[in-house]
């Protein structure tokens, strides 16, 4: 037996929402705004978590004169200081272990591991300690700590540097994890991320930083600092795009691709939903059931190898909750259940256009 | 071979100067600053008598004055409280009263030196078979007891005591303290973090890192490896190739010190000194200290598989209580109405431990997700509704069977 709150009590965030940002891009781009990349909402987010308070603190390899390998912390040296944004010793382990440390003394760390796969040395400290010590504690000890990892594949990565590795964190109670898909969440969800008391591993997918999107930078560090708790994004799905004959359920890199598929089906004649979950934990079970109630077809999409996955978990949990809504089995289009495979290998690998679509056609569909 | 960074020589350059700096202090080289003496450092032989200077393994940089008649008195205390705390609690298991217990005993001077050698607001890393060190720095002896009873997995608040919680994972709080040092560094503070560990968990990559990684941002972290020669089974020459486990210390650019961990003057003396350097800025320091576990790792381990009861004879007759008793006795610092006193407030911890450890204490069901997050997700909001449901009908049920 399952409960399900309604989507109003869990926030969920609208068509009509949607529609509005929709309106304010077509805005945007009437006003002649900039175009602005995933790493610079990021970088942006990172330089006023610094200015907005002086516990919060910056470490991990390479970020301090290099800027990151991804530039992702450019420029935050210079102007914080080397006391707020500092390179490490080459040790993952040392980069988390010394967080807790911190956070235990009244810091918010915000730590960079180089590469997904660079983070597997790091787990017994995120996952024995950071995971647990606001538990063990019995509250006495919050863990307000950001694990920054550039994640997933789609930039021809060599072994090592690809790993879809987001269900190992959202499978470890006391982790919060994050996997935004837009410019705009990458600040606000960043800036959210610092803010919560609750350790956070924070995806970034690789494949988007330099993806753009023209927007009002300022007016949005302006509407974070107004600190409305209605636009919070943990926990908070949003319709990507609105659709009537299946859902597509994404997040993070997988996100773009579902869109493009949707597009693609909308020219086939099909109206296809497409939910961006934007926090793996916590889950809006929510957004999800009612999508899928409306639709009667599901498609979960994700860059992870699918066996006992994130993806496997969303699937049980539609079909748990939209039974006797669905019209068709709920599919998963995910990375084989292979090691992250080498760059010209990639393309068969990583969840594709078509691939969404031929899972879509399977859906039972009558006549 | 490329264009070095920009700054690097500069770095180069201070990272000598520290060293350089830290040695012409001692009037030593930086070498002799950083290697630990010959031996260990021993102030009182093994019947607990005061060994002239000259033989109390000290070198030029290394000197170690004795500590004051009143705070050995004060330890010796603290140590007897200890011996009966292991006792007491080491019965508590066999009569089911509590999960586990690894005991210290043979081990209290280190214990007991740990929590004496800090300050009010300097923190300690313990691990799980610190709790005497534990107890000793102030913390509630049943909360102390919390982990070993089942109740939860940890006890006490760690920031209230300035504590870390005991962990079971080896090494891994080092890094914690590490934390805690760069945390009080940054804001200014000049607080100390004693890191403790055992000779098995220097093997560990956290070790490695902890040390690094404190070296590298010259916090004041004092190093304590209890090395009482047995990682469970395995012996310490399994465990490591170096000379010392103090000379692990010199390759991270850090000094090292070896010290008798069954005498609690030597150990007192050298502690004070580490946490007074680190506290001068000197940066981070590692002091190991030699002693014995005198019974099994756990109660579920059996000590006589791996080891000889000779070796085990040998260490009772250093043991730690007995030296510093005849040390205080032959200096009048200790005499009978001292030793009935003592006696006396060993035994009002044992009480203490036996009447909390005896109380049942429900657990509440609902804690399981209570400290999950700070604030519960849907998810385990609607996890508790089931299991308050499934309580409630399993109460039901049992209130229908007694009618």
């Amino acid at each position: 037996m399952t409960v399900t709150t309604s989507s109003d009590a869990n926030g969920n965030v609208s068509a009509a929402t949607a529609r509005a940002s929709e309106r304010a891009a077509e805005h945007a781009e009437a006003a002649q705004l900039q175009p602005v990349t995933f790493a610079k909402a990021l970088n942006t987010a990172l330089a006023d978590a610094l200015e907005a308070s002086d516990d919060v603190v910056l470490f991990g390899e390479d970020i301090g004169t290099l800027g990151g390998v991804f530039r992702i912390t450019d420029g935050l040296t210079d102007r914080f200081g080397e006391h707020r944004c500092f390179d490490t010793p080459l040790a993952e382990s040392g980069i988390a272990g010394m967080a807790a440390g911190m956070a235990m003394n009244g810091m918010r760390p915000v730590i960079e591991m180089q590469f997904d796969a660079f983070a597997y040395p790091a787990l017994e400290q995120i996952f024995s300690h950071i995971a647990k010590m606001h538990n063990r504690t019995r509250g006495g000890l919050k863990m307000p700590i950001v694990i920054r990892i550039p994640y997933a594949g789609g930039i021809g990565g060599v072994e090592h540097h690809c790993d879809s590795s987001e269900s190992y964190y959202a499978h470890t109670p006391g982790l919060k994890v994050y996997a935004p898909a837009t410019v705009a969440d990458a600040y606000r969800m960043l800036r959210e991320a610092i803010d919560s008391d609750d350790p956070v591993v924070f995806f970034e997918p690789k494949k988007l930083y330099w993806s753009k999107d023209r927007l009002d930078l300022d007016a949005l560090r302006a509407s974070y600092d107004d600190g409305a708790p209605a636009s919070r994004s943990e926990g908070k799905a949003v319709i990507a795009r609105e659709g009537s004959d299946a859902t597509l359920v994404a997040y993070g890199p997988s996100v773009p691709t579902a869109l493009a598929a949707a597009a693609a089906a909308a020219e086939e004649g099909r109206s296809i939903e497409v939910v961006d979950l934007r926090t793996i934990v916590p889950l809006d079970d929510a957004t999800i059931t009612a999508s899928v109630r409306k639709t009667g077809r599901a498609v979960v999409v994700a860059e992870t190898p699918g066996f006992a996955s994130v993806a496997s978990e969303l699937v049980a949990r539609i079909q748990e909750r939209c039974f006797h809504s669905l019209a068709a089995p709920v599919l998963r289009v995910t990375g084989f259940d292979v090691p992250f495979p080498a760059p010209k290998l990639e393309e068969f690998f990583l969840p594709s256009v078509d691939r969404i679509l031929d899972a879509v056609d399977e859906l039972q569909w009558e006549g | 071979m490329g264009t070095p960074p920009i700054g690097a020589d500069a770095r180069e350059e201070d990272r000598a100067a520290y060293l350089d700096e830290t040695a012409r202090k001692f009037g030593i080289s930086v070498e002799d600053y950083l290697l630990p003496t010959d031996g260990s450092i021993r102030i009182l032989d093994e019947t607990g008598a005061l060994r002239p200077v000259g033989e109390q393994g000290t070198a030029p940089g290394h000197e170690y004055p004795l500590p004051e008649a009143g705070d050995l008195l004060e330890a010796y205390e603290a140590l007897v409280v200890g011996r009966r705390v292991n006792d007491q609690n080491s019965a508590l298991v066999r009569q089911g009263r509590m999960a586990v217990y690894p005991s210290s005993h043979g081990q209290e001077a280190c214990q007991v030196a740990a929590a004496l050698c800090l300050g009010a607001d300097d923190w300690m890393f313990p691990t799980y078979r610190d709790s005497v060190a534990v107890m000793t720095k102030g913390i509630d002896p049943v909360e102390t007891m919390t982990l070993f009873r089942g109740d939860w997995h940890g006890g006490y608040d760690p920031k209230k005591y300035k504590v870390g919680i005991q962990s079971t994972p080896l090494t891994t709080q080092l890094l914690h303290g590490v934390g805690v040092a760069h945390a009080a560094k940054l804001r200014g503070e000049d607080t100390v973090v004693l890191a403790m560990c055992g000779d098995g968990a220097t093997s560990e990559g956290d070790f490695h890192e902890a040390l690094n990684f404190a070296a590298v941002f010259k916090l004041p972290v004092v190093f304590f490896v209890q090395n009482n020669q047995y990682a469970i089974s395995v012996p310490l020459a399994h465990q490591t190739a170096a000379p010392s486990l103090a000379h692990k210390a010199v390759g991270y650019g850090m000094a090292g010190e070896r010290v008798d961990g069954n005498d609690l003057v030597a150990l007192l003396a050298v502690l004070r000194r580490a946490v007074r350097l680190a506290r001068d800025g000197h940066g981070p320091l590692l002091v190991e200290a030699h002693t014995y576990r005198m019974q099994a790792h756990t109660n579920a381990d059996d000590a006589t598989r791996y080891r000889q009861d000779a070796e085990v004879q040998e260490w009772l007759a250093k043991d730690p209580v007995t030296r510093m008793r005849a040390y205080l006795r032959s200096e009048s610092v200790l005499d009978d109405a001292g030793e009935a006193r003592i006696a006396e407030a060993a035994e009002a911890m044992a009480t203490r431990l036996r009447d909390g450890l005896n109380e049942d204490v429900a657990p509440d069901p609902e804690d399981l997700f209570r400290y999950v997050f700070t604030e519960p997700t849907t998810q385990l909001q609607e996890q508790r509704a089931r299991l308050v449901d499934e309580l409630a009908r399993d109460a039901a049920t049992e209130t229908e069977g007694t009618r």
